[in-house]
């Protein structure tokens, strides 16, 4: 227990102390996991919708295999992309095996079934409520995804925050297509399992600590954009 | 309204129309004819089919048999619809009625211009920046008349459209759907009120288990039903 | 029509997008890629090592520590330009089937074998030969990495030169995690029991418990690490320039030295042993 609350000490000094080696880990977190969020959005929001408006032969297989891949384990995901991204593999020479690159790749790839999955209940539980009345409008099948997905954003917009916490939060493929390199790899996460490995565990409870309390921050910072933003349109 | 229609989609003619929903035969051997000029309501007991025709008119619903428009196919801009339950968009009024326009090809100064109209001669200006969803339930029938109307449909079907209103917006609906009808459009509607049907039709097409038991001038088929079932109907059915 | 991202997302795309573009550009010096394991990483050397080398030379280092095996294979697989490890069968074989260039000895730590301080086998003091056969005797919880790595070919070494064939004799006392050294101690840690480990790891652990140091020094012990460039005839696009002044630099006196230089407490971790 003495140990904890040392930690929160500690945790509290490193955000004061603003040390380089600190704040370059937090900064590189931010950074893929706020980079790799925005693409599974930018990829899993349409596709979730389409899937879910769309009529055509085996959409049930494939609701079923987006669902079946939330529980798609992380380290095979990276061991995957290592294997793409490896000099020996076939995308070996786009050489960015061991930079952040890799480490956004492998997170989208994690986020996205999420993201899609998600999005496929919500717009299909809001394409329920409107499709008779978008069909009689007119209202072609593209055009009725993007709107389903602007009607339900606030919906959509926790999910969106959930692959974003799905992103900081992952340390195993983070771990094998990043290398954990000090300095140019080393995200918050890999430092954390790193302390730990070394033994120094109240730092490493004192990054997670951090770690925590950016999530929060961010989530905290969304949530107010969203009160701002909805009484404007209900 | 996406204008350079090559023909006219009246007269809208039914022959042998039937729908089949959830396992049952909800419409069969349906057969009408909707000249130009007429405001025709739908009448009928509960359960006879009123709503399941104005789906199937508006191809909402899979049905056999046929239903030409002048003579031709269907043509999705000339028709539009207030359902009984409007559903708007999670956006302003305005906002809503714009959308309808965009969608059907209207852009620009036009679109602004012609949803502002509508709002206005639906009563609901000072409304237009108000979030659609938390308007009232006339409020929201009236936008609904309102968005349908910005359209200028040829044909305006409209299911119930004061069923849950108070007399105020009622009276308020019953005046657009008049103005609608002096514009030129085909309105075609299903109620239960008895007054309004009245007040509004020309003639009525009487709907009982699924059938089509009458299509009868208003002013004779208030006086002196044909059928056995209409006048029950009218027997039994509140003023 | 109304674009469906809202404008939080799109800047949240263009930057995502900037990222990528931006990955292989993360430093602005040349970098070399160099494979080695997780004991020496934890040991704290690199920290010590590398800046005095990328002052020198211009050069950032990228270390991936890994266990003894993925290193090697990374060698095999062309990610990596340099090996830094400490099996030297294993390295061995690696030249042998091609994929290094020249394999050279540049330091050595030892191990340590490291145990509860009530010390139930009653090893304290003792050669490793003996103090194995006394700890297969006794059966007290034995921690083994079993990952691998240069550590724990040196456990089974240690093992068969005491005469023991752990395959045979191992049971439930024997604990195989097949983790890296830090996770291995702090099991030990949690259970008591005991392990050979790298000193270097040993001395940068903080979470002892009631583990201390009961053999130590035994020539057996001593752990040999080597540098290999990885070979450019198999990996075309291994750095072999500024791979090979990494090499060069490890085994210059410049390198020996700061190699010598690295104290945990005052101890000296590391011994250089270049060849002159």
């Amino acid at each position: 227990m003495a140990e904890i609350l040392s930690s929160f000490g500690l945790a509290l000094r490193l955000i004061a102390g603003a040390d380089a080696e600190f704040m370059r880990i937090v900064a590189l977190s931010m950074g893929v996991s706020l980079a790799s969020a925005a693409l599974a959005c930018a990829i899993g929001l349409p596709l979730g919708a389409v899937v879910a408006v769309a009529a055509f032969p085996g959409r049930r297989s494939v609701i079923v295999v987006m669902n079946a891949l939330l529980g798609l384990p992380s380290v095979v995901v990276g061991l995957v992309v290592y294997l793409l991204l490896s000099r020996a593999g076939p995308l070996g020479a786009w050489g960015i095996l061991f930079t952040p690159g890799a480490i956004v790749i492998a997170q989208t790839l994690l986020v996205v079934p999420m993201v899609a999955a998600l999005s496929r209940q919500t717009v299909e539980d809001a394409w329920h409520e409107y499709r008779e009345q978008l069909t009689s409008l007119n209202v072609r099948p593209a055009r009725a995804v993007a709107t389903l997905l602007w009607d339900a954003r606030l919906s959509l917009f926790t999910v969106a925050l959930a692959g974003l916490g799905r992103a900081f939060s992952e340390v195993g493929a983070v771990m094998i297509v990043g290398g954990n390199i000090d300095g140019v790899t080393r995200v918050m996460t890999t430092a954390i399992a790193l302390k730990t490995a070394e033994g120094e565990l109240p730092l490493a409870l004192a990054l997670g600590i951090v770690l925590l309390a950016i999530v929060l921050a961010l989530n905290a910072g969304a949530y107010a954009i969203r009160e701002w933003s909805a009484p404007r349109h209900g | 309204m996406a204008s350079g229609r090559s023909r006219d989609v009246l007269p809208l003619e039914v022959r042998d129309l039937g729908v089949r929903l959830g396992g049952r035969q909800v419409l069969q051997g349906i057969a009408f004819r909707l000249d130009a000029g007429r405001r025709t309501v739908i009448l009928g007991p509960n359960g006879a089919g009123k709503t399941s025709l104005l789906r199937a008119l508006h191809g909402l619903v899979a049905s056999t048999g046929s239903i030409t428009w002048g003579g031709g196919g269907r043509q999705r801009g000339a028709e539009a619809m207030v359902f009984q339950h409007p559903v708007m968009l999670r956006r302003g009024a305005l906002a809503n009625v714009e959308y309808a326009l965009a969608v059907n090809g209207v852009d620009g100064a036009e679109r602004r211009r012609r949803a502002r109209t509508a709002l206005e001669q639906a009563g609901l200006w000072l409304l237009a920046g108000q979030p659609a969803r938390s308007l009232s339930g006339g409020e929201r029938q009236r936008l609904a008349l309102a968005r349908a109307w910005a359209l200028r449909p040829r044909i305006l079907y409209l299911d119930e459209p004061t069923a849950s209103l108070d007399p105020g917006a009622a009276a308020a609906v019953e005046q657009e759907i008049g103005r609608i009808h002096e514009a030129g459009t085909r309105i075609v509607m299903t109620t239960h009120r008895l007054g309004l049907a009245r007040r509004v039709a020309d003639e009525i097409l009487f709907l009982d288990d699924g059938k089509l038991v009458e299509q009868t001038p208003a002013d004779r088929f208030f006086a002196a039903p044909s059928s056995a079932e209409a006048r029950h109907f009218l027997d039994g059915e509140l003023p | 029509m109304k674009n469906t991202l809202s404008l939080v997302n799109r800047a949240r795309i263009a930057f995502g997008a900037a990222l990528l573009a931006a990955a292989p550009l993360v430093s602005a010096n040349d970098f070399i890629t160099v494979a080695s394991t997780t004991s020496t990483e934890q040991s704290g050397l690199f920290k010590h090592l590398l800046p005095a080398f990328t002052k020198a030379t211009h050069i950032d280092v990228h270390v991936v520590a890994v266990g003894t095996g993925q290193a090697l294979d990374m060698g095999r697989r062309c990610d990596a330009d340099v090996e830094f490890v400490h099996d030297k069968a294993a390295e061995e074989k690696f030249l042998h089937e091609g994929f290094g260039v020249k394999r050279s000895d540049v330091m050595y730590n030892d191990f340590v074998l490291i145990g509860p301080r009530s010390d139930p086998a009653h090893v304290k003091g003792l050669g490793i030969d003996a103090a194995l056969k006394k700890i297969a005797e006794a059966k007290p919880a034995f921690v083994s990495r079993a990952d691998k790595s240069g550590t724990w070919a040196a456990e089974v070494r240690a093992w068969k030169h005491a005469g023991i064939d752990i395959e045979k004799t191992k049971g439930p006392w024997y604990k195989e995690t097949g983790s890296g050294m830090g996770p291995a101690l702090n099991t030990a840690s949690g259970m008591n029991a005991y392990l050979l480990a790298d000193r270097g790891t040993w001395l940068s652990f903080k979470n002892r418990g009631d583990l201390e140091i009961l053999v130590e020094g035994d020539p057996e012990l001593f752990n040999q690490y080597g540098v290999m460039l990885v070979n450019p005839a198999k990996c075309p696009h291994v750095k072999k320039e500024l791979g090979g002044k990494f090499v060069d630099w490890v085994l210059s006196p410049a390198g020996q030295e700061t190699i010598a230089s690295y104290r945990i407490g005052g101890q000296q971790l590391f011994f250089p042993n270049a060849m002159r």
